[in-house]
Formats: structure tokens, C-alpha cells, sequence
């Protein structure tokens, strides 16, 4: 029984198709990892099934056909999308960035406690609660983006890019905490450059090229076959 | 001392009601990008609708208590006021959401004019008194004279802006609004419908409007079809000065314009020898219009705006 699951998705911006036939699935529970080269047509496969942009072809989640729905009922149904870039709005304050997360949910009490879990999980957060958003530093922006995602407590975590722009350091700590957030239950479907490490942080894993996919698989498995490490692992055969 | 300080009062009452006006407009800029000229026109029908409502209830229930006529009449404005801004944004501007900006803005125009000439169809071309159904007190102030109109002006405008300050930057809804306003990519991605708060952004300032033109109407003692011309251009200029988009510069800006226009008007005779008559009023609003647009053309909070680009 897959949770969400993608039938021949199209994309184009006017002529230039961006992504055609995508069809993907992913189960409750899995963390799976969409990965290819430098306008591959990952994000804007990422951002049609948010219903950021337009898209032709079939996106269910959870039983239902989202197809036609705008980006806001995907988000109340339980999408969350960490944009690429972050989205961070940066005249909010941190707090109020993460208050927006849960714009969806009513119940104040069960806010505060996630509010105060994010907080925990991101102490850096905390710290800066009061500045305003524009005024963080990319590796703080990345966090409050998962955080914000999370206060949406989604059933499904879209994540494009995570690693983007970070330092070393940040792209450890930043995936130490998807690894995390995969534990907990959360449904993860990672767009990520970095093969690697989306593959170690993955269960299942999709290659796309120009706007096509075509491989699928194990993380481990993909991680050991020839074709993933000569092409995105950036090693040579020997 | 003179005449400075029933000038500054003065223009403390002109200022709240421009204050009111602008609100409207930055608000809608703020989330839109789009100046809705069609906003003087709105504050007009505020102003037309409650006065025809005083008529009738006067015509047909002469006994009716004056406070509860008018209670009947500003709500029926403000709600009006709301409808129709609301079917304005719905029928005229989100059709052409996605169109370039120029093509929204002609539009604001045309509907500028289509509510002044329906205006004047449904109430005619001449000037309708307000009837006199409160008589008000004339204070001593400071050696200066106040009306408790007046003061009614300025309070209840204060009120309402700041309570208006209070929703946008404390609740859940003013934080959509805010959020909305930055990007509308992001706010929908996080689940708000994006056009439910355009559409309360519009009723918002809409309702503000029709407040302002029966406090105009009241102050003044008169309504006319045209009247939301004049008032939305100051009302447009003072949004500038303070830095359109930004709800505090739309009350300092309108304040301030108040001010600049009643001082200027008490003086201007006496600079010019008596030249120049206080009938240049108007004159100062579009001095200041133009000098902004030409050193500060972010106004005087509007550092937002530069960002935005």
C-alpha cells in the first residue's frame, strides 16, 4: 500500500519540459531519496507534488487524488515541503516563522509543546527566536525551514536540497536531524545533489535525468552499483 | 500662538481621516502590489450609503433615537463598503493576478469612475447636506475651538488603527497577512489560502474607508458623488510619504499630511501677503507627493520597499 504515489507527472516552463512520466511511489514510514545531476528535474518534480507549480499527471497521497488541488489543501492534507532556498520569510521572526508551520492546526496546546520540541532539537533556534529571519545564517535558515516544515506535524516531509549552500559541519548536523526525524515515523522523500549522503540517509532511492527516471532501488544497493558510483559518486570505474 | 494651535487640531482631525483612507490603500499594496485607486470611490459610497440611510430612517422614523440612527446608518456603510470592495477584488483584480501590472492598475481606474458615475445616478449630481441630527459642543482648548465631533474623529480613529496594528502584528491572522505579503509562494506552501486573505485585506481597508467618509461627511457637513476623488489622491499621498506598504508610515503619513495641509493653509496667506488664499490647501498634499517621489521615493518607513524589489 503505498502512501504516496505519482503516475506519469509531467512538468514543462512553456516548451522546455522539466520533468515527463514520473511515476514513483513511497510507503508509510520510508525515507526515500530522489537524486540526479544539476537540472535533472528533481526539484520540479519535488514542487509539483507540493502543488507548487503546475503539473499534468496523477499525484495521490493517503488515499486520496490530489491532482487538482492547490498548494494550500496539499499542505492540509498533510504535505510539508522544505523549499529549496529555504523559504524562509525573512521580515517574520524566528518565532513567528515557526508559528506559521502550524498555521493549519488549531490546537494550541499540542503547538506549544512541538514549539518547545523544535526549540530542543535546534537550541540555536531558541537563541534566536526574537531576530528576524532575514537575519539568519544559511546553516540556522536550513533548520528553521525543517522546524517550521515539522510544525505542520506532516505526514509526509519534502525535503529539496537540504545540504545546499551549507558548510560541511551544517550538512552533518542538518542530516543527523533528518535521520532523526525518519526515526520518529515521519515520512521522508529527500531531494538531494549529494548522492552519498542521501543514499546512507535513505531506504529506497530514484535516479533522474533530464527530466526522466531511470533507475530505482535499494539506497545500499544503489550506493554499490557501478553505474550510481561512476555517475554521482564521482568515482571511476576500476 | 495665534492661530497655530487650532491649525495643528485641525489638522490632527483632517490627518486621522487621511490616516484611515491610507490604511487602505498600503494595506492592498502591501499584499498586492497594486495601487486600488478605486479606493477613493469606496470611501465615497461609505460616506453616500450612510447618508441616504439617516434620510430614510429620518423620513420614516423621525422619533428613532439619533444614536441608534446612526449606529443603523455606519453599519449598513461599513458593510456595504465591505461587499463591494470585496466583489471589486474578486470580479475586477483577480482575473488579472497573473496579467503585468499595468493592466491591474487601469483597471482600478476604470473602476474609479464607473462608482462615481453610478454614484451619481443613484444620488444625483448636487451636494447633499448632512442633516442636523446631533448638535455638538464647541470646547475651549488650549485657546483653540474643538468640536466633540472633533474629538470623536480623532478617537475613534485612533481606536480603529490601533487595533487594526494589534490584529496584523499579533494574531494568527495578521501574521498570514504579514507572511502573505511576503511571499505568496511560501504563506500557500504553509497552508494559507491565499485568496481568502487578499479578500480580507480588501474588506479590511474597505471597512476603514467607509468609516472615514462618514466622519468626513460629518465633519464637513456635506457628501458629494466626486468627493472620493480629491480624498483617495491625499489619502494615496499621505500612503507615499509615510512609505506605501508600511501600516505605520500610512498613519504617520496621513497625520502628517493633515498637519502640512492645515498649517500650511493658515499660513500661506500671510506668507504670500495675501496672494495666495487658503483655498491652495490642496496644493500642499501634492507639494509633498512630489518632493517625496523626488528625495524619499520609499517614503519615510518605506526602507521595505527597496528590499521587496
Amino acid at each position: 500500500m503505498s502512501y504516496l504515489s505519482v503516475e506519469s507527472l509531467g512538468v514543462s516552463y512553456g516548451a522546455i519540459k522539466a520533468a515527463r512520466g514520473v511515476s514513483l511511489s513511497i510507503k508509510e514510514g520510508e525515507t526515500v531519496a530522489l537524486i540526479g545531476s544539476n537540472g535533472a528535474g528533481k526539484s520540479s518534480t519535488l514542487n509539483a507534488i507540493a502543488g507548487l507549480i503546475g503539473h499534468t499527471g496523477k499525484v495521490g497521497f493517503d488515499g486520496i487524488d490530489m491532482s487538482s488541488f492547490p498548494v494550500h489543501k496539499r499542505a492540509a492534507k498533510g504535505l510539508a515541503l522544505v523549499p529549496e532556498g529555504r523559504g524562509i520569510l525573512g521580515r517574520l521572526t524566528v518565532d513567528e516563522n515557526l508559528r506559521m508551520g502550524a498555521y493549519l492546526r488549531v490546537d494550541r496546546k499540542s503547538i506549544a509543546v512541538d514549539l518547545l520540541r523544535i526549540y530542543e532539537l535546534f537550541p540555536r533556534l531558541r537563541e534566536r527566536r526574537g531576530q528576524t529571519g532575514g537575519t539568519l545564517s544559511g546553516g540556522e535558515q536550513q533548520m528553521l525551514a525543517i522546524g517550521r516544515a515539522l510544525m505542520a506535524s506532516p505526514k509526509l516531509l519534502l525535503l529539496d536540497e537540504p545540504s545546499m549552500g551549507l558548510a560541511p559541519l551544517m550538512v552533518e548536523k542538518i542530516f543527523e536531524v533528518i535521520r532523526e526525524i525518519s526515526s520518529s515515523g515521519v515520512t521522508i522523500f529527500l531531494v538531494e545533489q549529494n548522492a552519498r549522503l542521501a543514499l546512507e540517509s535513505s531506504n529506497r532511492a530514484y535516479v533522474m535525468e533530464s527530466g526522466e527516471l531511470t533507475m530505482e532501488g535499494d539506497s545500499q544497493e544503489l550506493l554499490r552499483s557501478s553505474k550510481v558510483r561512476e555517475s554521482y559518486l564521482g568515482e571511476l570505474n576500476s | 500662538m495665534d492661530i497655530f494651535f487650532q491649525q495643528v487640531i485641525n489638522g490632527l482631525v483632517l490627518g486621522s481621516v487621511y490616516a484611515l483612507v491610507a490604511l487602505g490603500y498600503t494595506m492592498v499594496y502591501g499584499i498586492l502590489g497594486l495601487i486600488n485607486f478605486a479606493h477613493g470611490e469606496v470611501v465615497m459610497v461609505g460616506a453616500m450609503v450612510a447618508l441616504a440611510t439617516v434620510a430614510y430612517l429620518f423620513g420614516y422614523f423621525p422619533e428613532m433615537n439619533p444614536i441608534v440612527m446612526v449606529l443603523i446608518a455606519a453599519t449598513t456603510s461599513v458593510i456595504s463598503c465591505m461587499v463591494l470592495s470585496y466583489f471589486i477584488e474578486r470580479l475586477a483584480y483577480r482575473p488579472l493576478r497573473k496579467a503585468p501590472r499595468l493592466a491591474p492598475l487601469i483597471t482600478a481606474i476604470g473602476i474609479s469612475i464607473l462608482l462615481q458615475n453610478l454614484a451619481m445616478i443613484i444620488w444625483g449630481r448636487q451636494y447633499k447636506t448632512v442633516p442636523k441630527i446631533f448638535s455638538f459642543e464647541t470646547r475651549e482648548f488650549l485657546g483653540a475651538n474643538i468640536t466633540d465631533l472633533q474629538i470623536f474623529i480623532i478617537v475613534l480613529s485612533a481606536i480603529l488603527m490601533t487595533l487594526l496594528l494589534l490584529i496584523v502584528n499579533y494574531s494568527k491572522l495578521g501574521r498570514a497577512m504579514r507572511a502573505t505579503s511576503e511571499s505568496q509562494r511560501i504563506a500557500g506552501l504553509l497552508g494559507v489560502n491565499i485568496n481568502k486573505i487578499i479578500s480580507f485585506t480588501f474588506v479590511i481597508g474597505a471597512g476603514l474607508g467607509a468609516v472615514a467618509g462618514i466622519l468626513v461627511a460629518a465633519n464637513y457637513s456635506v457628501a458629494h458623488y466626486s468627493m472620493g476623488f480629491m480624498l483617495g489622491l491625499k489619502a494615496f499621498t499621505a500612503a507615499v510619504l509615510g512609505g506605501i506598504g508600511n501600516l505605520g508610515g500610512a498613519v504617520l503619513g496621513g497625520l502628517l499630511l493633515g498637519l502640512i495641509e492645515s498649517i500650511g493653509a493658515g499660513y500661506i496667506g500671510d506668507i504670500t501677503g495675501g496672494f495666495l488664499g487658503s483655498h491652495y490647501q490642496d496644493v500642499f498634499a501634492f507639494l509633498v507627493l512630489i518632493i517625496v517621489l523626488v528625495f524619499r521615493p520609499t517614503g519615510i518607513m518605506g526602507e521595505r520597499i527597496s528590499e521587496r524589489a
